[in-house]
């Protein structure tokens, strides 16, 4: 037995042959005397070829995966048909003889470095694209077959990488599972997997031996472990795991749709975490109920200079108007710290964590924050906005924010702008300070928001970042705890609603302690949604509450 | 000539679809259409040429129509850019 350890992207175990999938070779040959006419004809008829089987797959993908993935058909096949592309074939065809093969092959190079040289991580991306294009024009030419895998029936498939065109072809009936020695979480393999429930680890490196060719296998699409030849009882464990993530599986689907309830009938709402706009279909996916935390900082990362009202706007509104009518709270900037940009020109800090970051930052920088403040409220004209504020400490912070946001409101009214009656206003507590002063910052706000990754660090004084500390950065810490237990009550006393939207919040394990703190809100990745639900709907507080509050108050909760 | 200035909305600008879009609809006219970005300018019915450009959300380009049908051509593409940029 042979064990290699990849990253687990798809949930799911699959067991069986493994193959490596076989890509035929195109031998491309380079002549500079051809015959432009004839060259010219052989791409014409390999050009069309190749948009006749995109258009095909496209509709596969469609059937199998949905209009996302079969939207990355329909791009492959613009790129196919495109003007810019032929005319670079032609020149080269034409202008310089070269045959039709290594015309395309330096077509596509040149395009394929012209997306990877641009500033933006979704152009670079368009390379593969252009070369997996490209390919099939060249398989097109040179009359050579598609890849696939020689199996005798359904197997494990293995590769260095899959281009999402050749994941796409293969017989979904037939795949027990992808193993990649390349690739990442966010590759069209491990995407279009997920999509279509197909467990698969990639990033297994040179692990992955030619000679598994064939033999038993098991991967496991949540830890990452990729198991060659097992024994038995390896074999029977694991086997035991795919039935209870199928069944698991199954019952997460059938709780789309149903309410976040507990057995004595407690309700909680489930929202969810993103960081950018694209991210709103997973939340609409996976039923989210809302969104409890939309951090603002991609706007401000990765730019080269501070983002304007404009662009800020579009951005708000494109998610409010996505979320159709649900709640969406978007935190204000949140930069400084482990999150820093150029533009800001912030001094070097000792300890950034420590540091003008947050809200600090924003009231240092009150001309940034105007900017920011004035796109929320315009945005809030197209759905149901809530604003949030990070790293608060004491009450005048909050006084003083809530006079820019009485400002910008001012200006817009006098601008003749719409924005929404009511937008509310709410704040972090991640800091012990904010959680202690918890009554008075009640008074000031419509609801808090418990970031417990922050809290912990600042609470068990951790570094976050420092992973040394390991057993120390424990967030089930009972002063941890405690304090949200603080912040829970105080919140309620003064008829407020009180969230969680730290990485605690999809903790499992925690869902029982939530529920007893009377927590209103959990806030947690798309994919965290359904399980958390799951959770909520087998939890009876009548019994789990009163257990869990004195051991709370006995600090019996592991000291 | 018609020439109309737009700000795209689209989140991820004039990135791989819209562009295809984009370049569907230049075609169905006999004008020239040409988007211009600072001092960069590409001829609309050229796909990898559009996404090369990297026009991102919040930024604005001039669109200019150029040709027999420009009367008609520039109020159908800058309600086109409206209703998918």
């Amino acid at each position: 037995m042979i064990t290699v350890q990849g990253k687990g992207v798809s949930a799911g175990v699959g067991i069986g042959p493994l193959y490596f999938y076989q890509r035929a070779k195109t031998t491309i040959t380079r002549a500079t005397d051809a015959d432009p006419e004839a060259e010219w004809a052989r791409f014409k008829g390999a050009q069309t070829a190749a948009i006749e089987q995109l258009g095909a797959l496209a509709e596969t993908a469609r059937a199998d995966a949905g209009d996302e993935a079969a939207l990355l058909f329909e791009t492959h096949q613009m790129m196919a048909e495109d003007l810019d592309y032929e005319e670079a074939v032609e020149a080269l065809v034409r202008g310089q003889h070269l045959n039709a093969e290594a015309a395309v092959a330096d077509t596509a190079a040149r395009f394929a470095a012209m997306f990877a040289a641009m500033d933006d991580a979704y152009m670079q991306a368009r390379a593969a694209d252009v070369r997996d294009v490209s390919r099939r024009i060249l398989r097109a030419l040179t009359g050579t077959a598609e890849g696939g895998i020689d199996a005798p029936g359904p197997a494990l498939v293995a590769a260095d990488d899959l281009a999402p065109s050749e994941t796409v072809q293969l017989d979904k009936a037939k795949i027990l599972g992808f193993v990649t020695a390349g690739g990442s979480a966010s590759s069209h393999t491990a995407i279009l997997a997920r999509t279509m429930g197909i467990p698969a680890v990639v990033g297994v490196g040179g692990a992955l031996k030619p000679e598994f060719e064939g033999r038993t296998a098991i991967i496991d699409g949540t830890t990452g472990a990729v198991i060659i030849d097992p024994d038995d009882e390896t074999r029977a464990r694991m086997e035991k795991k795919r039935e209870e993530q199928l069944r698991l599986q199954r019952l997460l689907e059938s709780l789309k749709g149903q309410e976040n309830v507990t057995k004595d009938g407690r309700t909680v709402r489930i929202y969810c975490n993103i960081a950018a706009p694209e991210d709103v279909p997973a939340v609409l996916a996976a039923d989210g109920g809302g969104i409890g935390l939309f951090r603002s900082e991609f706007l401000y990362l990765g730019a080269a200079e501070a983002p304007g009202e404009e662009e800020q706007f579009l951005a708000y509104k494109r998610v409010l108007e996505a979320m159709d009518g649900r709640e969406v709270i978007i935190r204000t900037c949140d930069i400084g710290a482990d999150k820093n940009v150029g533009y800001f020109d912030l001094p070097k800090e000792e300890n950034p964590a420590l540091g003008l970051r947050g809200l600090r930052l924003c009231l240092a920088k009150p001309a940034l924050f105007r900017t920011q403040l004035r796109a929320l409220y315009r945005a809030s004209a197209y759905g149901r906005l809530a604003i949030m504020l990070p790293m608060v400490t004491g009450v005048w912070e909050v006084r003083e924010a809530k006079k820019l946001c009485e400002a910008a409101v001012a200006e817009l009214k006098a601008e003749g702008i719409p924005i929404a009656e009511k937008v509310p206003l709410g704040i972090m507590i991640e800091t012990p300070a904010a959680a202690l002063m918890s009554d008075r910052l009640a008074a000031e706000v419509d609801f808090f928001s418990c970031g417990t990754n922050d809290l912990t660090q600042y609470t068990l004084a951790c570094d976050r970042q420092n992973n040394d500390l390991g057993r120390f950065y424990d967030p089930h810490h009972p002063a941890v705890l405690r304090l949200l237990k603080l912040v829970a009550d105080n919140a309620h006393r003064a008829g407020i609603w009180v969230g969680v939207c730290g990485e605690l919040a999809a903790d499992l394990e925690m869902t029982e302690t939530f529920l007893a703190l009377g927590i209103d809100e959990l806030s947690v990745p798309p994919r965290s949604v359904l399980p958390l639900r799951n959770a909520v709907r087998m939890t009876d507080t009548r019994e789990s509450a009163p257990r869990i509050l004195a051991d709370l108050a006995a600090s019996r909760h592991r000291i | 000539m018609k020439s109309f200035v737009y700000t795209i909305q689209e989140a991820i600008g004039i990135h791989a679809r819209p562009a295809g879009l984009l370049v569907k609809e230049a075609k169905k006219y006999q004008s020239t259409v040409t988007i211009v970005k600072g001092d960069k300018s590409v001829n609309a019915v050229k796909l990898m040429a559009l996404m090369g450009m990297g026009v991102k959300c919040g930024d604005t380009v001039t669109v200019n129509v150029e040709g027999p049908d420009e009367e008609t051509a520039a109020p159908a593409l800058e309600a086109f850019f409206k209703e998918t940029l």
